[in-house]
């Protein structure tokens, strides 16, 4: 099985270097070193931690748009060029195609990851960067399994994308979200109380990306152990769950 | 992919292209430059709508917004001088901006520094109170701007009663050892101001003797003042016939 997923892991990676995604990295490296000059020029005092932090979620945020594009815009690809019922059509099973793109996809992620931290070096310590990238790198791998799961799913790109990104925004703002929703616990309307429900409901499925690679993290204080071992550990199981969700959904398509 | 020399472009083509290029730099050079008023700051949104909007990262938002609120003093080129604002949206966005980020210092710099130095009285003093309730809120790290703004009220206010409930506060409430001795010995010296020498004499006294000045100048130096308050009080106090 690995002889098989390590080619298909491979082609995708060569995918990622031949595609102008890095071309397009580089752009983004360009315009933040170009955004942290202005902030140096407007900030009077705490510059470096503004340009820390405000880079610090422009490039994640970036990040995270640049990996789920990859993965639809490829998976798509792959659709409409019949390699996917190629690949289908090869004596192994179904699930092995999807881990070797996983493998793919999760490696350039943390590619991805280590790239964009790089911009962060002149404003944070080595030790808060490292952290930081890790726990960057763990979002954008639950990320690729999401868009991996809505392509197989959706097979079409717009809904794909419109799907994670969705996912995403809300991962991010579902604990406000939550806050607000708290203040109608004490409602008598059973409106309010439904929709507190829901809300939590949607919380208990979503992961709480709003933990993950805090901006403030670089300038405060390095994130405690216990805490990226949650961040690793909440990346793992998610992307067992969406990986899981994956392989049933191949499996019960007919293609 | 291989490409066409430009020869290839139909004339027209370049024409629409260079027209309309042409058109749109035409309509934004004619576009009057932006001009910021102090009535275009509005209020901000509350603290719920904010960290919902910042997607989780509410500490990079109160950076951009305190930049923004910054704008408000020089915009396009025109300035807006600090007291023609509306200080309790001011201060809305101020407390907005520390609630994001209780660990910037950026808010509470501006607020001691640039918005209470406007020649408005009213305007200063509600800086300064915002900054005394900032300061209560982390005694530790916002000790810095209070000492400012005690400064401000001595000096500027010429509020010598306001000066000392600062004081006061920073001298009960910072404990960190990052903070020199003089953050705590504003209040004698405040009091000697308000020519309140007995009261002076027994706070430099208390200090001295509690051990908490290690510092063998620092000690020197009280010393050295507590013995010019005994010099002032003796010279001060009637003389018996």
């Amino acid at each position: 099985m690995i002889r098989v997923i390590g080619p298909i892991a491979r082609a995708t990676l060569l995918e990622a270097a031949r595609s102008r995604m890095l071309w397009l990295v580089g752009v983004l490296v360009l315009l933040c070193l170009g955004l942290a000059g202005f902030i140096q020029q407007v900030a009077i005092i705490e510059a470096p931690q503004i340009q820390g932090t405000v880079l610090a979620a422009i490039l994640r945020a970036s990040a995270a748009f640049l990996t789920t594009a990859f993965v639809a815009m490829s998976m798509v690809r792959e659709f409409n060029d019949k390699v996917f019922e190629l690949m289908l059509a090869q004596p192994w099973p179904r699930g092995v195609y999807l881990a070797g793109k996983f493998v793919g996809f999760s490696t350039a992620a943390v590619g991805l990851a280590l790239i964009v931290s790089l911009p962060l070096l002149p404003f944070a310590p080595l030790d808060r960067l490292a952290a930081w990238t890790l726990s960057l790198a763990c979002e954008l791998i639950i990320l690729a399994a999401m868009s991996l799961f809505c392509v197989i799913t959706i097979t079409h790109i717009v809904p794909a994308l419109a799907t994670v990104l969705g996912f995403y925004v809300l991962g991010r703002s579902i604990a406000a979200i939550q806050v607000m929703a708290a203040g109608s616990e004490s409602s008598a309307r059973w409106t309010d109380r439904a929709a507190d429900g829901i809300i939590q409901a949607i919380a208990l499925i979503l992961p709480r990306f709003d933990l993950m690679t805090r901006s403030d993290w670089l300038i405060a204080a390095a994130p405690a152990a216990w805490t990226l071992a949650s961040v690793v550990g909440q990346a793992a199981l998610y992307t067992l769950l969406l990986m899981a969700a994956a392989q049933f959904d191949l499996h019960r398509q007919n293609f | 992919m291989h490409e066409r020399p430009v020869s290839q472009v139909p004339r027209w083509v370049l024409a629409l292209l260079g027209g309309a290029l042409g058109l749109q730099l035409w309509v934004g050079a004619s576009r009057p430059t932006p001009h910021a008023a102090a009535g275009d700051l509005g209020l901000p949104p509350s603290v719920q709508m904010l960290r919902l909007a910042s997607f989780g990262e509410p500490v990079p938002l109160a950076k951009l917004l305190m930049l923004y609120l910054q704008a408000f003093d020089y915009q396009a080129g025109t300035r807006v001088p600090y007291r023609d604002l509306d200080y309790d949206r001011l201060e809305t966005w101020l407390a907005r901006i520390v609630a994001l980020d209780s660990t910037g210092q950026y808010p509470l710099m501006s607020a001691s520094r640039l918005y209470a130095e406007v020649p408005d009285p009213a305007k200063k003093r509600q800086m300064l109170d915002f900054v005394y309730r900032a300061y209560l809120e982390d005694p530790n790290r916002r000790w810095p701007w209070l000492a400012h703004a005690t400064v401000i009220a001595k000096h500027e206010l010429k509020d010598p009663a306001l000066a000392r409930q600062y004081a006061v506060a920073l001298q009960k409430y910072t404990t960190t050892p990052d903070a020199p001795l003089w953050v705590k010995q504003m209040e004698p010296f405040i009091l000697e101001d308000m020519n309140e020498l007995e009261a002076a004499k027994i706070l430099i006294g208390g200090l001295i003797a509690s051990g908490q000045v290690r510092d063998e100048r620092d000690l020197q130096l009280l010393q050295r003042r507590l013995k010019l308050l005994e010099e002032r009080i003796e010279a001060e106090r009637p003389r018996k016939p």
